[in-house]
């Protein structure tokens, strides 16, 4: 990275979080947090139930007030000068919540009324944008999870915001709704915004995100591009062989080769189960496998299949806080 | 910088919405009714033993309390009360006014007597009780903390659509008593002469300062009382449903209050520093029929005082509060 991309990268920091620490009761729920989400990127936010997700969103939405530290929107004081710096702020945290006795449109036009600018034709703008125009003028009661979610961003995105804050958008929703909103997310971010995500699904992260912060028990880990968190980690090669266990010799006599005999603990369950019985899992660099290949065949057993593996965050995660469990 | 008028919008909005404010007019609608009847059965009865000689009446009254001013199973207490009650009897007699002539200005008159201590402040309550904690169950609260909005102005929006509701309610509840129990005694009676300004000096009854105001005009300074009480009252529910998650158990905070409000002023003669609670302080409208305080040194001005530091507390406890807790769920 050259010194003016460093430069430019500081301009663009919409969301900067420095050193927050917050005591509840007599406990420490946040030790240190610190990180930056820039325009135009998606910004996970990872880590197990009970880590301090939510905590820390609610501190970025000023709903509490940090012990120490600060947090800047746009440079302004979230904390302090809550009118100047949630103006740039579009929310959802937890569930989406709204008035279920009043309609789509009422709710909108709510929450429009305790912010300035916001006229019918932006209402009617963001109700397009989430495809809501059907149902806006029934009542909340009446509609899906997935609709009151579509609801919950058509509010975040209402006051034209620079940040968006999603806490776990995809619970409740249906693998069709969770493709739908990764897209969604996407195209919000290529038009400029910082949108700021947290999950405790990892390949969700994964395939959303460019930036990620991990986080456990109130202490950031790490803060990277996906990518390159997930490059440090070598990646992992599944062979199907005709002759396992002349394969499996051959396979640990290369250098750079290791083969893993506990797959459970370094795979995704849903990669285990797509793989068969016999399969070896190694790792390796993938730049090896043509060369094995030929090997193996010249040696006369069949290569049935090769999968590349990408390690996931799982693992990523699990070296890094060893082995605490993620639920 | 938002100012506060769109958000009182808000905030109206949402009570006519959650229908809180129908219910108030529903429970008016269908109890007035049953209070009028009621009425009307003992105004049958009355009517029938004295002939429709209202005089008669009046001095049966007066003997009836006279004899039992003379038993020695009636405590002190209640020879204190009934004395000034004879002495004000007698002063209507006198004056050849009847009290208690049935007509729809008077029994909104007596409506309002009844109710000022609990029946409009539970009205009020509904509204009020709900106002803050209900934003809590329904989880709203946090969309409403999240906008470019300081906290505080969010809270004063919210008092000031309960001092309208409560206002409403009030005005409500005058016109509702007055149409149905119109319908039954008749529309008269806005001109009769109501006597106020009985100062109460122990067991006599200081009648120098006593003078009539016609029955509309009584009726104008019974409605400020009963706005004021139910105001106070509503205020401290608001206060409750700051400091309480739940709605219900606010609502069951206010009422334990205000029964035990009522208990104490039947039973609390005896300890005087209980004249400090904003409960036993509700009766404002004994003042002006010259009904006797529970408690002594009890005075308009003093019961004003206490419900105005009531209030003014629970409102700084609100803003106090609510401008600074965290947002845990």
């Amino acid at each position: 990275m050259s010194e003016g991309s460093i430069l430019k990268s500081q301009d663009d920091v919409v969301l900067s979080v420095e050193h927050v620490k917050k005591k509840i009761g007599r406990k420490w729920i946040i030790h240190d947090v610190t990180f930056d989400v820039r325009e135009g990127e998606v910004f996970g936010f990872l880590g197990p139930n009970g880590a301090g997700k939510t905590t820390t969103i609610r501190m970025l939405v000023d709903l509490i007030k940090p012990t120490s530290g600060t947090i800047r929107v746009c440079g302004y004081d979230v904390n302090k000068n809550q009118e100047q710096a949630l103006r740039f702020v579009g929310s959802i945290v937890e569930n989406p919540e709204a008035y279920t006795y009043l309609t789509g449109w009422e709710n909108l036009e709510h929450f429009a009324r305790m912010q300035r600018g916001i006229d019918r034709q932006r209402i009617q703008e963001v109700v397009d944008i989430v495809r809501l125009d059907q149902r806006i003028h029934d009542k909340v009661s009446t509609y899906s999870l997935g609709m009151r979610q579509r609801l919950g961003i058509a509010q975040a995105l209402l006051g034209r915001p620079k940040l968006l804050i999603l806490d776990e958008p995809t619970n409740g929703l249906d693998p069709k709704g969770i493709k739908e909103l990764r897209q969604f997310i996407r195209q919000l971010a290529d038009e400029g915004l910082a949108v700021f995500v947290s999950s405790h699904l990892l390949s969700e992260i994964q395939l959303l995100c460019d930036r990620v912060a991990i986080i456990s028990k109130g202490r950031v880990l790490a803060v990277g591009p996906v990518e390159e968190l997930v490059s440090e980690n070598a990646q992992y090669v599944i062979w199907d062989l005709s002759s396992v266990g002349e394969g499996r010799s051959i396979l640990s006599r290369q250098a750079g080769v290791e083969v893993i005999t506990d797959a459970e603990e370094v795979l995704d369950d849903a990669i285990i189960a797509g793989m068969g019985q016999e399969a070896i899992v190694t790792r390796m660099d993938e730049q090896h496998v043509a060369s094995i290949v030929r090997q193996l065949v010249s040696a006369g057993i069949e290569v049935k299949g090769v999968h590349k593996i990408n390690p996931t965050l799982e693992q990523l995660f699990l070296k890094m806080t060893e082995g605490e469990s993620i639920d | 910088m938002i100012n506060l008028l769109p958000l009182v919008k808000n905030e109206t909005i949402k009570i006519i919405k959650k229908k809180r404010f129908y219910v108030v007019l529903l429970i008016l609608v269908v109890l007035v009714p049953m209070f009028t009847y009621a009425q009307m059965r003992s105004a049958e009865r009355t009517r029938d033993k004295f002939h429709g000689d209202w005089r008669l009446e009046v001095q049966q009254q007066i003997t009836d309390n006279e004899n039992s001013l003379s038993s020695d199973r009636v405590p002190d207490e209640w020879k204190k009360f009934r004395k000034i009650f004879i002495q004000q009897l007698q002063y209507y007699l006198d004056h050849d006014v009847n009290p208690n002539e049935p007509n729809g200005v008077t029994f909104t008159r007596e409506f309002l007597d009844n109710s000022i201590s609990l029946f409009i402040p539970l009205l009020v309550m509904a509204i009020a009780s709900d106002i803050v904690s209900g934003e809590r169950t329904s989880g709203t609260i946090k969309m409403l903390l999240t906008r470019p909005v300081k906290r505080w102005k969010v809270l004063l929006s919210k008092l000031i659509a309960l001092v309208m509701y409560n206002s409403l309610i009030v005005v409500a509840t005058v016109i509702i008593t007055y149409l149905i129990s119109g319908a039954v005694f008749g529309y008269k009676g806005f001109t009769i002469p109501v006597f106020t300004g009985f100062l109460i000096r122990g067991s006599e009854v200081d009648m120098s300062a006593v003078h009539a105001v016609p029955q509309w005009e009584y009726l104008l300074m019974q409605a400020g009382l009963a706005w004021f009480v139910s105001l106070v009252v509503g205020v401290l529910a608001f206060m409750v449903s700051v400091l309480v998650r739940s709605t219900a158990a606010s609502i069951v905070v206010m009422m334990a209050a205000l029964i035990a409000g009522s208990i104490l002023t039947n039973m609390a003669s005896a300890w005087n520093s209980a004249k400090y609670l904003f409960m036993v302080n509700l009766q404002l409208t004994n003042y002006l029929s010259g009904t006797p305080a529970p408690i002594e040194g009890m005075s308009l001005t003093f019961s004003l005082i206490v419900l105005t530091v009531w209030g003014a507390a629970a409102i700084a406890i609100s803003f106090l509060v609510f401008t600074k807790r965290d947002i845990l769920n």
